[in-house]
C-alpha cells in the first residue's frame, strides 16, 4: 500500500475515485423543487392562494368553510394565480428586457428631476412661493369637493393629520415606538367633555372649548411624563408594550367607569364657539368652518415641529434615534429628550381631543379603541417616519382611498389590506413613500452594517430561500 | 363584589394560568432568539382556536360521546390547534421576519412588521369565518370529575391545566436537554458566536417559531373550550401572556410559566371582587406596574441586552 493511493490526483482514475467524483456530482445537483426559481413559484402561487382568500367572499360563523369554498373555487383564485404566474415568467424569462426598459426610463426621467430638483433647493423663494399656493389651495379645497368629502376632510383627515404630526415626534424623529397614542387622544376628548359640563360629573367650573385645550395639553402632558418617565430607561421595545397596555386601561375605564364617562353610551359635548363680547360665533353643523380651524391648528403645529426639528432638541432625536449609547455618551442626556418627544405627542394628541370632541359633539368610549393607535401609526410608517410631507401625505392617501373605494372593498377589510400594507412597506421600502433623506441613509447604513452587528442576521445557507427574499 | 370560596377562584385561576403560561412560552422564546417583540404571536393562538373548530367541524362530534371518543376529539383538536399554530408561526417568521433580519433591519421595523402581520392575520380570520364568536363544537359531556376542599373541578378544567402542565413540562425538556434547545440557548446568548461555532441560526430561529406556535395554537384550542372562538380572541389573552412573560424575566422559560401563573390567578380574583368588566384592568395595571417597578422580571432576564 503506497502512499498516493489516497491523494485525489491518483484517485481520480482508479475506481474509487470515480465513486468519489459520482458522489462528489450527486451531491452538487439539487432537486427541482430546491431550484430557486421553482421556490419563487411556490411562493407566488402561496401568495395567489392567500390573495384570493383576502380579495375573496365575507365567510360566516354559520358555515365556517363557505369562504374558503367559494374563494377556491370562484374567479377569483384563478386570477390570482394567473397573475402570480405572470409575474413569475416576467422575473425569471424576461428579467433582462425588463430591467432595460426600466433603467431606460428612469435615465430619462433623472435629468429633469435633478435639475428641478437643484433649483428647488437652491431658491428659497421658490419653495416659500409653493408652499403659499399650497395653503391657498388647501383653504379654498372644501368650496371645491362635495358635501361628503367635506365630512371627510373634519372628521378624519384633519384630525389624523394632528395625531400623525404629533406621533411624528415620537416615532420619526425620537425612534420611540408608542402603541398608545389615541389613548391620550381619549383623555383629550373627556377633558374637552369634562371642562364644558358634558360629562355626568360637574366639573368645579365650566369653561369655553379653547380654554379646555390648554388644560387638555396640561393632562395629557402629566399623564405622558407619569408613564414614560419610568419606562422610558428601559430597553426602548417596552415601551410600545407599556403604552399598549396603558390605552387599553384608558379604553377600560372610559367603557367601564360609566359614572364619570358615560360609558358606551357616551356623552354629548358643547361645539366649540367664541365669545369675546365684540364678537362671537358658534360653530354649528357647517364642517367648513371647523375646517378652517383644524387648518390653523395644523398649520400653528407644523410651524412649531420644524422650529423644533431644526433646533438643539432636534438634533438630540436624531443622534438618540441613530444610536442611543453614542447619544448618551457624547452628553446628550437621553431619558430627558426621550421623555419630552413623549410628552410633546401626548400634547399633541390631547388637543386633536379636545378639536375631535367639539366638532362631533358627541363622545363614547368605542371612539378610542386600540385599533386607532394601530391606524394613525401605519399612517406614519406610510407616509415615511420623520419626514413631514410624508406623514401628511401618508395620512391623506390612506384615509382617501378607503373612503374612495368604500363602495367596491368591504369596509371592515381594510384593516386587513392595512395589515398587509405595513408588512409589505417595511419588507421592500421601510423607508416610507416621501422619506426624509436622513432616515434613508439611517437604513442604509443598518444594513451595510450586516456582517458586524450583533443582531441575529440570517446565517447559514445564505442561497437558498431565494423565495421569500426580494432581488 | 360577590366574594367566591377562595379555592373556587384560585382554581379558575390555575386553568387561566395554565393558558397564559403556555402562551408566555411562545412570546419569550421567539424573545429570546430574536429580541423581537413578537405581537403577532396573539394571531398564532387565535388560529389555533379556528383549527380546532375546524378539524371538529369536519368530524362533526356524535351526540353521545363514549370515552374513547371524546378523547379522540379532544386529542384531534389540540393536534389540529398545534400544528395550523406552528403553520402560521413557521409561515410567519419565513415571510415577514427573515427578510428583514436578513438585511440587518432596526428594532423599529421589526416591531412595526410584527404588528401589521398581527392586523393582517386577525381581520384575514374575521373575513374568512366571519365576526362572530361560534362556540367549539361539544367534545364531551362536561361534569364534575371530583371535589377538593369543597370546590367541583370539571372537565374542561381538569383537561386544560394538565395538558398545560404537560406542555410547559415538554418545552421544559426540549429547551434545557435537546440538540435544539441548546442551539436556542446559544443563539439567545449570542447569535455571532452561536453561527461561528457551527449553529445554523436560520434553521434554530424557524423551530424556535414552530416551537412556540405548537405551544400557542394547542393553547388557542384549550381557550375555545371554555370560551368561544372568535378573530380577535388573541388579543387579550396575547397582551396577558405578554405581561406573563415579562413578569417571569423574558427570555426566561421556567420565568415565563411563573409569570403566567401569577397573572391568571391575580386575574381570576380580579374578576372576583371587582367584576368580569374589570377582568383585563389587573393584567394590565400588572404589566405596567412590573415593568415600572422591576423590568427584570421575578427571575430575572437571561438576555442582558439594554441597547
Amino acid at each position: 500500500m503506497t502512499a498516493t493511493d489516497n491523494t485525489p490526483t491518483t484517485g481520480a482514475a482508479g475506481p474509487i475515485g470515480s465513486k468519489r467524483a459520482a458522489e462528489a456530482a450527486r451531491l452538487r445537483r439539487t432537486a427541482w423543487y430546491a431550484n430557486p426559481r421553482f421556490k419563487r413559484l411556490a411562493a407566488l402561487m402561496g401568495v395567489a392562494l392567500v390573495g384570493a382568500q383576502v380579495t375573496g367572499e365575507q365567510g360566516t360563523n354559520r358555515d365556517i368553510f363557505h369562504a374558503m369554498r367559494e374563494n377556491m373555487t370562484g374567479p377569483g383564485l384563478w386570477l390570482w394565480v394567473g397573475a402570480c404566474l405572470l409575474i413569475w415568467v416576467v422575473r425569471e424569462f424576461l428579467r433582462a428586457p425588463v430591467a432595460n426598459a426600466w433603467s431606460t426610463a428612469r435615465r430619462a426621467g433623472t435629468g429633469p428631476a435633478e435639475r428641478a430638483r437643484t433649483v428647488w433647493r437652491r431658491d428659497p423663494r421658490l419653495r416659500m412661493l409653493a408652499l403659499t399656493a399650497l395653503l391657498v389651495f388647501l383653504i379654498v379645497l372644501p368650496f371645491l369637493v362635495s358635501r361628503h368629502w367635506q365630512q371627510v376632510l373634519v372628521d378624519q383627515i384633519a384630525i389624523y393629520v394632528l395625531l400623525a404630526i404629533g406621533l411624528n415626534v415620537v416615532v420619526g424623529w425620537a425612534g420611540m415606538l408608542d402603541l398608545g397614542f389615541i389613548a391620550f387622544f381619549a383623555i383629550g376628548a373627556y377633558s374637552a367633555a369634562f371642562w364644558t359640563g358634558s360629562l355626568p360629573v360637574a366639573p368645579p367650573f365650566e369653561l369655553n372649548n379653547f380654554a379646555v385645550i390648554p388644560i387638555a395639553v396640561i393632562t395629557c402632558l402629566v399623564a405622558g411624563v407619569l408613564l414614560g418617565a419610568p419606562t422610558l430607561r428601559l430597553r426602548g421595545d417596552y415601551l410600545a408594550i407599556v403604552t399598549l397596555g396603558f390605552h387599553e386601561i384608558v379604553y377600560l375605564m372610559a367603557k367601564n367607569w360609566v359614572e364619570f364617562t358615560g360609558g358606551t353610551r357616551g356623552a354629548s359635548v358643547d361645539r366649540f364657539s367664541i365669545d369675546l363680547g365684540f364678537f362671537s360665533y358658534q360653530w354649528g353643523l357647517d364642517p367648513r368652518p371647523y375646517y378652517w380651524l383644524q387648518l390653523g391648528f395644523i398649520v400653528a403645529l407644523l410651524v412649531l415641529f420644524i422650529r423644533l426639528e431644526h433646533s438643539r432638541v432636534g438634533r438630540a432625536w436624531t443622534a438618540i434615534r441613530e444610536d442611543e449609547v453614542a447619544a448618551a455618551a457624547t452628553g446628550v442626556d437621553t431619558v430627558r429628550f426621550k421623555l419630552l418627544a413623549f410628552a410633546i405627542g401626548a400634547s399633541t394628541s390631547g388637543v386633536a381631543g379636545v378639536v375631535y370632541a367639539s366638532k362631533l359633539g358627541f363622545i363614547n368610549s368605542e371612539f378610542f379603541i386600540v385599533l386607532f393607535s394601530v391606524l394613525v401609526l401605519s399612517y406614519v410608517i406610510f407616509g415615511g417616519m420623520g419626514s413631514i410631507p410624508g406623514v401628511l401625505l401618508g395620512t391623506a392617501i390612506l384615509i382617501w382611498l378607503p373612503e374612495f373605494l368604500r363602495d367596491t372593498v368591504p369596509a371592515q377589510d381594510r384593516y386587513m389590506y392595512l395589515g398587509a400594507l405595513l408588512v409589505i412597506m417595511m419588507i421592500y421600502r421601510p423607508q416610507g413613500l416621501w422619506p426624509s433623506r436622513r432616515r434613508v441613509r439611517e437604513l442604509h447604513m443598518a444594513e451595510e452594517g450586516t456582517a458586524t452587528r450583533a443582531m441575529p442576521a440570517a446565517g447559514g445557507r445564505p442561497a437558498t430561500t431565494g423565495g421569500d427574499t426580494p432581488s | 363584589m360577590t366574594l367566591f370560596d377562595f379555592w373556587d377562584v384560585l382554581v379558575l385561576g390555575v386553568v387561566l394560568g395554565s393558558l397564559y403560561a403556555v402562551i408566555a412560552i411562545g412570546y419569550t422564546l421567539v424573545y429570546g432568539v430574536l429580541q423581537l417583540l413578537n405581537f403577532a404571536h396573539s394571531e398564532v393562538f387565535m388560529t389555533g382556536g379556528f383549527g380546532g373548530v375546524i378539524a371538529l367541524t369536519l368530524v362533526v362530534p356524535v351526540a353521545a360521546p363514549s370515552l374513547a371518543q371524546s378523547a379522540g376529539y379532544v386529542i384531534l383538536g389540540i393536534c389540529t390547534g398545534a400544528l395550523l399554530g406552528a403553520t402560521v408561526a413557521f409561515f410567519l417568521e419565513k415571510v415577514a421576519y427573515r427578510p428583514l433580519r436578513r438585511r440587518n433591519a432596526p428594532r423599529l421595523v421589526f416591531l412595526i412588521t410584527a404588528i401589521g402581520a398581527s392586523f393582517f392575520l386577525y381581520n384575514l380570520a374575521g373575513k374568512l369565518f366571519g365576526r362572530n364568536a361560534m362556540p367549539m363544537p361539544r367534545m364531551y359531556e362536561n361534569r364534575t370529575v371530583f371535589t377538593i376542599f369543597d370546590t367541583t373541578i370539571n372537565i374542561t378544567q381538569l383537561l386544560i391545566i394538565c395538558s398545560g402542565v404537560l406542555m410547559l413540562l415538554i418545552v421544559d425538556h426540549v429547551v434545557n436537554r435537546t440538540k435544539l434547545g441548546s442551539g436556542i440557548r446559544a443563539v439567545a446568548q449570542d447569535p455571532e458566536v452561536a453561527s461561528l461555532m457551527g449553529v445554523n441560526i436560520d434553521k434554530v430561529v424557524s423551530r424556535t417559531f414552530i416551537l412556540g406556535g405548537l405551544m400557542g395554537g394547542a393553547a388557542g384550542f384549550l381557550f375555545g373550550t371554555t370560551n368561544q372562538v372568535f378573530y380577535t380572541m388573541g388579543f387579550l389573552p396575547g397582551i396577558t401572556a405578554f405581561a406573563a412573560a415579562v413578569l417571569g424575566g423574558i427570555g426566561n422559560v421556567r420565568g415565563a410559566m411563573l409569570g403566567g401563573m401569577t397573572l391568571g390567578i391575580v386575574e381570576a380574583f380580579t374578576v372576583d371582587v371587582f367584576g368580569d368588566a374589570w377582568r383585563y384592568f389587573g393584567a394590565f395595571g400588572a404589566l405596567v406596574l412590573v415593568l415600572m417597578i422591576r423590568p427584570t422580571g421575578i427571575l430575572g432576564e437571561r438576555v442582558a441586552r439594554t441597547a
